[in-house]
């Protein structure tokens, strides 16, 4: 039976954290996820989780600590934002290299500068290219999903790597809802004891982990880390059907939304999803074929599956909650086309940045991009290819 | 109540506008619905102006943005209505409900003024709050003057879930179990 | 996982590096050539030799071997061909050779 509750997105990965119960967890406080440490640390001290809570003096050491965790075998996790994140830049991709199964919250928030405490997705972004899978959330039930869901697919044999669990700051990590929660012996069935194969505690099995690599193993082990990521991807299908049969809750690398016979087709991740559902019922209720696609795995990007789901649309409408300044495209701008041109879908595209440091999204600042995408298929010409959304002036 | 209501608050920054409003989610959640609570934030500071949100619903919500056309308005510091533009958006057929001594009538030129028609609503929270807790403390009696107006839930399911709420979160301190419950009883009749 | 770290030698393939460049095994560096570095080879004249042994100690890489008080010929699996070696011999009994064998 699930347990009817409602919850900030902060109290809801802090509630799966207390039901994964992981070994380590070592963290660094930072607005909007400092609650999620507190919370967890308000557990450890009232004995609800056998935990070791390491209150570490900076983000970089919440990765080392988390890796080091980890290396000696342990279930281990953090949770952070914005620049945080970045202060862990240089482990991130340690985690990833050195292949440790290791989770981190992430709440989404803006990346100085300007300095700003609100959402956008430029902190994920910046994490993109580090080797971890990434999936993102709506709401506080997906965070709360796919907490339960990470260690599973990060520990898998097939895998064995980071994996961050993003939800937007504010918006999801500071708003109550309501949200399902599983049982906490129903999770901890599910996410089930973690026994590494190899771990530096095993006196009977020396190991050295994190060594020099000279010029002719490092692309071997890049090459080995992309195996691994589109290992995942069958891995996070299998773990979300698992996932389905004890919450009736569905997950894919997307949802599509309305998609069947849409002509105009949004992209978008997080909480401005929900947002551009009540956009796209409203242009349906108008008879206007609207469609949407959420992306939840963003790394690895699942490509070919993306295209497939745009394959008939008229025109696409990419939404990047972060600006990259390549002035073409933003991040999953690029990646989605990239998946239409290799698929030889040639849909008119269209980019978009939005929501930066908590710009508020609304039903109708969405619409208009509908709009402006049946202008395009009307005109049949795109016009400028990269713009911004409620932008003044 | 109609299947959707969204709310608006304001108050100043450690006022317990968004508690007040994290409350109000809570009362609805406890009577079946769907809720959303959340606060506009920005960099806290004592006494700034601050904005608070409620959607209730009887259908699961998905839009999370912020609220531009509210059904109701509730302002916890009268102050306000010169600084900021409290009944921006509020809906044909909504209410702003006002922490006030004065009564509606009294605040009716004031908010006409701004091109404000509808209906008022005044709650003096802080006599309340003075005679039954002793300080100021408005969340309890707003809450109470919020379920009131929107019917969101009856009278005596709402006081007996926060006589239960109030046992839960004043567990080391009972003795201000009672004041605020006599806040709620007072501020139910009050409200006007 | 591998454990052989000899199997881990530069021309292992991805499908086969052990996941994370991970060394399993304790005290592995025996088992690995890290003699390929070397661009000067030490040669060892015997008969200059008067088994001082002060080549031993002085050697980073732990590859002049010794056994019943007398040292060996080079362990040219993990010498760097530093010179050390042959700058201590008090008995000019070493000299570097270019090459690395």
């Amino acid at each position: 039976m699930s347990i009817r509750e409602r919850l900030s997105g902060n109290e809801a990965i802090a509630t799966a954290m207390r039901q994964i119960n992981p070994d380590v967890v070592a963290a660094f406080p930072i607005t909007p996820s400092t609650e999620i440490p507190q919370y967890f640390s308000s557990y450890v001290a009232n004995g609800k989780v056998d935990s070791v809570f390491v209150p570490v003096e900076s983000e970089h050491s919440a990765m080392s600590a988390t890796i080091g965790a980890s290396a000696a075998g342990a279930r281990a996790m953090t949770a952070t934002s914005s620049c945080g994140l970045a202060y862990m830049w240089e482990m991130l991709y340690v985690a990833a290299s050195d292949r440790l199964p290791l989770a981190l919250a992430l709440v989404n928030r803006a990346l100085s500068g300007p300095i700003n405490i609100n959402c956008d997705h430029s902190d994920a972004m910046g994490a993109r290219d580090a080797g971890w899978i990434q999936l993102f959330s709506e709401n506080n039930q997906e965070a709360y999903d796919n907490m339960v869901m990470a260690f599973r697919i990060s520990e898998h044999p097939d895998v064995r790597l980071p994996i961050m669990v993003c939800q937007d700051g504010f918006i999801i990590s500071h708003g109550v809802e309501n949200i399902e929660l599983l049982e906490d012996d129903v999770v901890k069935n599910f996410v089930g004891e973690y026994r590494p194969e190899h771990y530096l505690l095993n006196a009977s099995e020396p190991l050295a982990i994190g060594p020099y690599a000279n010029p002719p193993y490092v692309m071997e082990a890049k090459r080995a880390n992309l195996q691994a990521l589109e290992n995942s991807k069958k891995v996070m299908l299998d773990v979300a059907a698992d996932f389905e049969r004890i919450s009736g809750r569905k997950y894919s690398f997307f949802e599509s939304y309305r998609m069947e016979d849409a002509d105009y087709a949004m992209v978008i991740m997080g909480s401005a999803a929900g947002t551009g559902k009540d956009a796209v019922d409203a242009l349906r209720s108008m008879g206007i074929r609207a469609g949407l696609i959420k992306v939840r795995m963003f790394r690895p990007f699942p490509a070919s599956q993306i295209a497939e789901a745009l394959k008939n649309v008229k025109v696409v409408a990419c939404m990047d909650r972060t600006e990259s300044f390549n002035t073409v495209t933003g991040p999953l701008g690029a990646d989605v086309r990239c998946a239409l041109y290799d698929a030889g879908i040639h849909a008119k595209f269209v980019n978009y940045v939005y929501g930066l440091g908590g710009r508020d999204v609304t039903v109708a600042s969405l619409t208009s991009v509908y709009e402006d995408m049946m202008k395009i298929a009307a005109d049949g010409t795109v016009g400028q290819t990269y713009r911004y959304l409620s932008l003044k002036g | 109540m109609k299947d959707l209501i969204e709310i608006r608050w304001h108050g100043r920054g450690g006022q317990g506008a968004k508690t007040a409003a994290l409350l109000l989610a809570d009362v609805a959640f406890n009577n079946g619905l769907y809720v959303q609570g959340f606060p506009e934030y920005g960099p806290e500071r004592m006494g700034a102006p601050i904005t608070a949100y409620n959607r209730l619903s009887r259908n699961p919500i998905r839009v999370h943005s912020n609220i531009y056309e509210p059904d109701y308005v509730v302002v916890v510091d009268e102050s306000l209505i010169e600084s900021v533009d409290v009944t921006a958006g509020i809906k044909e057929g909504g209410a702003i409900i006002i922490n006030s001594h004065k009564s509606s009538n009294e605040l009716k030129p004031l908010l006409e003024e701004k091109g404000y028609h509808g209906h008022i609503y005044t709650i003096d929270a802080r006599k309340i709050s003075i005679e039954t807790l002793g300080k100021y403390f408005p969340n309890s009696p707003m809450l109470a003057a919020v379920v009131k107006v929107t019917g969101v839930m009856e009278e005596k399911a709402f006081l007996e879930d926060m006589r239960k709420s109030y046992a839960h979160k004043f567990a080391s301190k009972p003795s201000v179990i009672d004041g605020n419950m006599k806040a709620l009883e007072i501020a139910l009749k009050e409200v006007h | 996982m591998k454990t052989d770290i000899r199997k881990q030698d530069i021309d292992v393939t991805w499908q086969n590096l052990n996941p994370g460049t991970v060394v399993t095994g304790g005290a592995t560096a025996p088992e690995f050539n890290t003699g390929e570095w070397r661009v000067n080879v030490p040669v060892l004249d015997m008969d200059k030799c008067k088994q001082c042994l002060m080549c031993v100690p002085v050697c980073p890489d732990s590859s002049i071997p010794v056994k019943n008080q007398k040292r060996e010929d080079f362990d040219l699996m993990h010498c760097k061909g530093c010179g050390i070696c042959a700058k201590v011999c008090p008995f000019g009994a070493i000299t570097m050779k270019e090459g690395d064998e």
